[in-house]
């Protein structure tokens, strides 16, 4: 399948690591933060302190000793509900990865490993979520049955399964003829194991970019969910949510929507890096 | 080419009437639509009177069949908030979301064509990471935060374009600015791998041992066959625009179809929900339809389909 590494011109493969090292780093970075950064900030997330209201972050006059990213328009600590919000951002990439990725891969296993009237059946399937919107129905699904953060997943993730199916389905219609499936077909091997087995290894890493791919989307997403308010129901901090809360100060105290807005961009931008160079290591410039 | 045409659109029109069903199961999930139509304060009486009035207490399959039939003739029904028919509304809002696509498609073509040529030209050199880099912060800047930052730079510090509203051509400036930065990684992207795959051909050697020059080369022989996934892919990003234009209309307040979508979520107007799901689909149907034409059009070798 992907071809040896060592094909690839030396220079690509020195910049392309060196991205990769820092995505992996940034997401790293935020990742520890998501799973200890609370225990470690002294201020709670949900507390509010209404005498404390919009202080700014540490390198502006009039910050408070203590809370280093400012308060927010309740007082609340902003580094706590940063924090709290990479733990949302990254349970939110996670989780609807895994959905979408059991949807979208099963799929596009049947459809490239069977063809004829299966094959048929998902690219129907493929081309009917792709000519629907997906912000807008994400919007009225949470719009119409109450905000949360599982419905978010799951809308989300019953969304973005299209470029899962469609890599495993074109990944798929190229090893399936390939000697060591027959092989293990003619070693008696059943239709499950072949494509668990024997299929689903030999495409993982295609999948692997698409996931990275999907995740930064989801982030994303959701994100804008929230930031238009349909999204993590307050008062959880999801980091679209803090930017639509401080979008009525923004002209007088920019930084309640920047930080915010730099945490999100910074964790998409590792994702995408990650997902560039594990792409590079497999030489594929063919999958977008 | 009238038979790929043929086909193209029967499959258009089945995956129409499937979104076409889908919308209709969207808007029923919340459960009992009469309760959320009727309100927080209504009683058990105010619910059943708008049960009767919005036909919600006939059967699921004759309410499904009663607005399939209507809104294939573009019937989409009445409005229970704007108190218009759905169809107006539309038709009202369409031109707004139009020309924000097309101002947004039109400069994310008029940066990423550029940039990704010149990528492509420069293979492996400063120039094309520097591209690549710039392709991947675009990926990763939130719309909806791009237009916040957008609005306190060119809207309060320099005062040179207006925040929100929909009145003049200056409206139009920021959001297309944002729709275009989410369309722009993908097309310079795809401009460059198809520059790249075009340079690397025989053709292109064939021109360099005749001694064209590099520019006539470029832009002549390369960038022609380079152009012909951009021009569908182009087509496609345009529905994908079109749909994603929602989160741009709603912070600028640009009063389009997507505008009306996030309107009548936030007020249980289910007829204009579903007829804007709709609408957009269609639009991304025709246009996927039209991309393919296109292809055909171009590249001789996709005409038998």
């Amino acid at each position: 399948m992907s071809e040896p590494i060592a094909i690839l011109p030396p220079q690509t493969l020195r910049v392309g690591t060196a991205g990769f090292a820092i995505g992996i780093a940034i997401v790293a970075v935020i990742a520890a933060a998501a799973v200890v950064g609370n225990s470690l900030v002294p201020y709670d997330p949900f507390t509010q302190d209404l005498g404390n209201r919009l202080k700014p972050p540490f390198w502006m006059e009039g910050s408070e000793a203590g809370h280093l990213l400012g308060t927010d328009q309740l007082g609340r600590d902003y580094l706590a509900r940063l924090v709290y919000g990479a733990r949302i951002s990254l349970l939110i990439g996670i989780m609807t990865v895994i959905t979408s990725g059991l949807i979208g891969i099963t799929l596009g296993i049947l459809g490239g490993f069977f063809g004829g009237r299966v094959d048929d059946f998902v690219l129907f399937a493929i081309t009917t979520r792709l000519s629907i919107p997906v912000v807008l129905v994400a919007l009225a699904v949470v719009g119409l049955m109450g905000s949360g953060l599982g419905l978010v997943v799951a809308t989300l993730g019953l969304l973005l399964w299209d470029r899962f199916a469609v890599v495993a389905r074109a990944t798929t219609m190229q090893v399936r003829n390939h000697d060591y499936v027959s092989a293990a077909w003619c070693a008696g091997a059943s239709m499950p194991h072949l494509l668990i087995k024997e299929i689903l290894p030999n495409i993982a890493s295609h999948l692997a970019v698409v996931a990275t791919l999907e995740m930064a989307l989801a982030i994303l997403l959701e994100a804008a969910l929230s930031f238009l308010g349909l999204g993590v129901p307050p008062p959880l901090p999801s980091w679209g949510l803090m930017i639509a809360e401080g979008k009525d100060y923004m002209f007088f105290s920019p930084w309640v929507i920047m930080i915010p807005g730099v945490a999100l961009f910074v964790l998409v931008l590792g994702i995408n890096l990650v997902g560039d160079g594990l792409r590079n290591l497999l030489g594929s410039e063919r999958l977008r | 080419m009238l038979r790929l045409i043929a086909r193209r659109l029967v499959l258009g029109l089945l995956v129409a009437f499937t979104v076409m069903t889908l919308a209709f199961l969207l808007t029923r999930l919340s459960g009992d639509l009469a309760v959320s139509i009727a309100g927080p304060s209504a009683t058990q009486a105010d619910v059943e009177i708008v049960r009767k009035a919005y036909g919600l207490d006939r059967p699921l399959y004759v309410q499904f069949f009663a607005w399939t039939g209507r809104a294939i003739v573009g019937d989409f029904g009445q409005s229970y908030f704007f108190k218009d028919s759905v169809a107006n509304l539309i038709q009202k809002r369409l031109p707004i979301t139009l020309t924000l696509g097309l101002v947004g498609l039109s400069l994310a073509l008029i940066i990423s064509l550029p940039l990704g040529i010149l990528a492509a030209v420069r293979e492996n050199t400063w120039v094309d990471r520097s591209v690549t880099m710039f392709t991947m912060v675009g990926q990763a800047i939130p719309s909806f935060w791009l237009a916040l930052i957008l609005m306190i730079v060119l809207g309060l510090q320099l005062g040179i374009l207006p925040i929100s509203g929909t009145g003049t051509w200056q409206h139009f400036v920021m959001p297309g600015i944002v729709l275009a930065f989410t369309a722009i990684p993908a097309l310079t992207r795809l401009t460059r791998s198809g520059m790249i795959e075009a340079m690397a051909s025989d053709y292109i050697r064939t021109a360099r041992a005749k001694g064209l020059s590099r520019a006539r080369i470029i832009f002549k022989h390369a960038l022609r066959n380079a152009a012909i996934p951009v021009v569908s892919i182009a087509a496609v990003q345009l529905g994908f625009m079109l749909g994603g234009s929602i989160v741009i209309e709603t912070v600028f307040a640009l009063h389009g179809v997507g505008y009306l979508g996030w309107e009548s979520i936030a007020k249980n107007d289910f007829p204009v929900v579903q007829a804007v799901v709709l609408v957009l689909a269609v639009f991304y149907i025709g246009l996927t339809l039209l991309a393919d034409i296109l292809n055909a059009l171009l590249d001789p070798r996709l005409r038998t389909g």
